[in-house]
């Protein structure tokens, strides 16, 4: 994330237990129609979804509906090799996409009671759990940088954000979380 | 905020969507027979039309889709939205579908 200089109007120490940045992860893209779709979901391990905006989670490898022939498979460092070498053996009949962008972003976890305020301080999405259930998944935008918001718990987003955008995502959040002590 | 409802994703905010211009356009079936003036006709004439106009619209930070949408353009009202490939819907005077 680097060192970013967040202005503020006093040098208020902030309180940043909401927010966390995971491990080191593989993301990979896959792009392919309903035959492939399938094939990837024997392949990977996890049910790819169909239902539009859901993620699925087998154990430590998760799928991200991102939109009707594409989704973001994110699983452990360690595994990334495996699963390229298990797409490329099982999907060879099957035309489809399979990109490395484990380095094209990281993740940012929001967490605890004020996650939704802070999200909604840039998202204009309607976060709450009727409209954006546990979960839900989807490309949006915060603020001016696109990310993909994941709902992991009631009180938990994992974000995906470009690395390019990273700093000015974060900064933001940390801006909106001066105004949680009020 | 104007809410635009994606074929795929469902009710979503303006932000995430980008303008496709007008839905529809065939390209010539034949293009190297195609002349200049049907070139220009393809690539250039759009309807500038005042009322129910089919457009294109991509959900861009979304879905990345593109669909049709039935856009009223004096009142911005979204009409109705269906995807690619689909039928419009038939509409009736005044938008009522």
């Amino acid at each position: 994330m680097g060192n970013h200089a967040v202005k503020t109007t006093a040098p208020v120490a902030v309180d940043m237990s909401w927010l966390e940045t995971p491990a080191s992860t593989a993301r990979l893209s896959f792009r392919g129609n309903a035959a492939a779709i399938a094939a990837a979901s024997t392949a990977f391990g996890v049910p790819l979804p169909t239902e539009a905006c859901r993620a699925a989670t087998v154990g430590t490898r998760s799928a991200l509906w991102l939109g009707p022939d594409e989704y973001l498979l994110i699983a452990p460092e360690s595994e990334r090799l495996a699963i390229i070498q298990g797409f490329v053996r099982d999907l060879a009949a099957h035309p489809h996409s399979l990109v490395d962008v484990s380095h094209r972003q990281n993740a940012l976890i929001v967490k605890g009671p004020h996650a939704v305020w802070l999200l909604e301080s840039g998202c204009p999405l309607d976060l709450d759990l009727s409209r954006f259930p546990v979960g839900m998944c989807t490309r949006t935008l915060f603020e001016k940088s696109e990310i993909t918001l994941w709902r992991t718990g009631t009180d938990t987003f994992h974000l995906e954000v470009w690395r390019s955008f990273m700093e000015y995502v974060t900064a933001l959040l940390t801006e909106t979380a001066h105004e949680l002590p009020a | 905020m104007l809410i635009i409802h994606c074929p795929y994703c469902g009710d979503r905010p303006e932000l995430e969507f980008s303008h496709g211009g007008q839905a529809q356009v065939v390209r010539p079936a034949d293009p190297s027979k195609a002349t200049d003036a049907e070139w220009t006709q393809f690539l250039y004439l759009r309807k500038n039309t005042r009322g129910l106009f089919a457009e294109r619209w991509r959900h861009l930070r979304g879905c990345g889709r593109f669909f049709n949408a039935i856009r009223d353009t004096t009142t911005d009202q979204f009409v109705v939205t269906y995807r690619a490939g689909e039928q419009p819907p038939a509409i009736g005077s005044g938008g009522a579908l």
